[in-house]
């Protein structure tokens, strides 16, 4: 069951990477590679490392997201 | 045409280089040399219950040391750069209104996440999570105050004096170690204690604590001078 469970987050992880890389709002995105690093902890867990899957969950999920915002609005303003 | 076929052949090769690995991979049916030294030395040599802490900041804490390190010489760099034109910093701010149901969840919701990234790095050598997770979980509880109020002021010279009196005092700590005990980040200078207790493992507790600070003073500072650098062209 266990094992099924991982291979289905695994097809989310890829599906939201692949809307990551190849989609064409920059907002999308940025919180698609957000869920991708909230998935892969929920991964980490189910594969026996909670140590790992503490730190994806918050600075893959939490804080790059954010920064990748600030950034976007950095870029945005610059090219005004 | 050339070109596409260069970069075939590369990958050919790459594929004949790594073949033989997968080819040949066995799965390993016993912990090797070194992680059955771990295992089964770990809990009287560090004392640690979270075998993973004892690894991480007693056996490789020269390699946290340097994540460490490298994570203070990208939040400097980022503070650097971002600092380099903050002229007109009183402009008026063009940022929306955040709503009135962040702004209240996030009075109830902040203190709490700030406990737990404290009970995470203080409980790291019991249950899993550490002094970096809980660094990071205690930063991601700025970022809340940051979106509910955005014209909030954090202090420089506090978190600049938390980050490197906690940078320090791991280090000291480390030649502590050295001078005490064995090795450098040898934590058995102070009393390993029972097993599974919160006051175990040595120096594990006060070594954790300090990461966690330098590590959540040092997210906050990066948060905080990109949070800064928004109003500005």
């Amino acid at each position: 069951m266990s094992i099924l469970l991982a291979i289905f987050l695994g097809l989310v992880i890829l599906v939201l990477a692949g809307t990551a890389i190849y989609h064409k709002n920059t907002k999308v995105a940025i919180i698609a590679a957000g869920a991708v690093g909230l998935f892969a902890s929920v991964l980490y867990i189910l594969l026996a490392a909670p140590d790992v899957a503490l730190t994806e969950a918050s600075i893959g999920s939490g804080l790059s997201t954010i920064i990748f915002f600030y950034v976007l609005n950095k870029i945005r303003q610059t090219n005004d | 045409m050339i070109k596409k076929g260069i970069l075939l052949l590369i990958l050919v090769g790459f594929f004949a280089v790594i073949s033989s690995l997968i080819i040949n991979f066995t799965g390993n049916e016993a912990l090797n040399p070194m992680a059955k030294h771990y295992a089964e030395n770990g809990p009287s040599e560090v004392g640690a219950a979270n075998l993973v802490t004892a690894v991480v900041v007693t056996y490789r804490g020269l390699d946290t040391l340097g994540e460490i390190t490298i994570l203070f010489i990208a939040a400097a760099i980022i503070g650097f750069f971002l600092k380099a034109h903050n002229a007109d910093a009183d402009r008026p701010s063009r940022l929306r209104k955040t709503s009135e149901i962040l702004e209240t969840a996030s009075t109830l919701l902040v203190p709490t996440i700030f406990m737990l990234g404290a009970y995470i790095f203080i409980n790291g050598h019991l249950t899993p999570g550490g002094g970096f997770q809980g660094g990071a979980v205690m930063a991601s509880g700025v970022m809340m105050i940051i979106l509910a109020r955005p014209t909030s002021k954090f202090n420089h010279k506090l978190l600049s004096v938390l980050e490197s009196v906690s940078g320090v005092a791991f280090v000291i700590l480390g030649v502590l170690g050295v001078v005490l005990a064995s090795g450098f980040l040898n934590n058995s200078f102070l009393p390993l204690g029972e097993l599974g207790s919160i006051l175990s493992a040595g120096a594990i507790p006060i070594i954790y604590v300090s990461i966690g600070i330098k590590v959540g003073s040092e997210l906050t500072g990066i948060l905080d001078s990109l949070k800064e650098h928004q109003n500005e062209i």
